[in-house]
């Protein structure tokens, strides 16, 4: 019996369909079998991030209107045998599906899927309530800004109102020197205001927009910062115990003269 | 120079700070999920109990909401003009 996870943000913009394709790769690429289930009908992406744009036959409306079987909707991705993509429909919107239909959705996929990732739509309407409905556990993305964190407070709230306990959070775009200069808030600061445990912290990082552009994922990328973020997350996710990279790019130079100077 | 040096190695003087106290002012709001409607409502209440008794600068009164750990506090900031006279008496 697989586990059913939505990751989600109320913000709009701030990673999570890549936090979605970067996880299911990562798992997949770990052996697992998983499904994920695009629920942003309308303005559907997570196919061009993960690059199945162009495979596209049937789609979840087609699913829960009985048009195809599941399995006939079903992408299977370009690398991985055991990655699947449930793409939204791009031309309808968020009330051709509902809440019930989503959880018999969930409830089947979960009897052939180790892990079922619900890449949710941003904003806190039926989208949302749909992409909530089937999933057992949450996780918030944030970004280190003002708007993106009160939005995650208010989705948190409304994750706990509907019985989704203990969400994880990503923090998505951090820039270590920004938050060094004292311009940035930091992930003590984040964790503090929203009391919630860390799923992981991503840096910003050009990859993304690389691996993204390519549409591959930069989970796969054994060189970068956020690739490797990314694995650390998809380790948690597994049970792992992973320490948070340490981002700090700070010389030993700079440092010791902080410290001689009373600052560090 | 010292305002240089901290600004060099970047301590409490960055944005961030600014950016932390709005956001747990906005949340506090929004937590509470009182409306700006029964605030503003709130302020003209409180306009009308305390001009009974003193004469007060009503454009710049200021009513808000704070919290400090887990309490949440209303503030009220009201600048005071004068004494009414008869305050009391009836």
């Amino acid at each position: 019996m697989g586990e059913v996870i939505v990751v989600t943000s109320g913000k709009g913009g701030v990673g999570k369909t890549t936090s979605t394709a970067n996880m299911g790769t990562g798992l997949a690429a770990m052996g697992y079998k998983v499904a994920l289930i695009d629920t942003d009908i309308g303005l559907r992406n997570l196919d061009v991030v993960l690059g199945l744009e162009n495979r596209i036959v049937f789609d979840i409306v087609d699913v829960v209107n009985g048009n195809c079987r599941l399995r006939q909707a079903l992408i299977k991705d370009k690398r991985f045998d055991g990655l699947h993509l449930l793409p939204a429909a791009q031309t309808k919107d968020k009330t051709a599906v509902t809440p019930d239909q989503m959880r018999d959705l969930c409830a089947e996929l979960k009897n052939e899927f180790d892990y079922v990732i619900i890449d949710c739509p941003a904003g806190i309407e039926q989208g949302f309530r749909n992409a909530i409905a089937g999933a057992e556990k949450a996780v918030v993305v944030t970004t280190p800004e003002v708007s993106a964190v009160r939005d995650a407070d208010r989705i948190i709230g409304l994750l706990e109102a509907a019985e989704l306990r203990e969400p994880k959070l990503i923090i998505n775009r951090l820039r270590p020197k920004m938050v060094k200069q004292g311009d940035m808030m930091g992930i003590d600061d984040i964790i503090d205001i929203l009391a919630v445990d860390l799923l992981g912290i991503i840096p910003e990082d050009e990859m993304i927009v690389i691996t993204t552009n390519r549409g591959e994922a930069v989970v796969l990328d054994q060189h970068s910062r956020s690739g490797q973020a990314y694995r650390n997350i998809v380790r948690r996710i597994l049970g792992e115990e992973v320490p948070i990279i340490n981002l700090d790019e700070s010389t030993g130079f700079f440092k010791k003269i902080k410290k001689i100077i009373g600052l560090g | 120079m010292l305002e240089f040096i901290t600004k060099l190695f970047g301590r409490d003087n960055g944005s961030k700070n600014v950016a932390k106290e709005r956001l747990r002012l906005v949340l506090v709001h929004d937590r509470a999920s009182i409306s700006p409607q029964m605030l503003e409502s709130l302020k003209l209440d409180l306009i009308q109990v305390i001009s009974n008794y003193m004469i007060i600068d009503e454009a710049n009164l200021e009513v808000n909401l704070d919290s400090s750990g887990s309490t949440v506090a209303l503030v009220a900031n009201i600048p005071v003009k004068g004494m009414k006279r008869n305050a009391g008496d009836a």
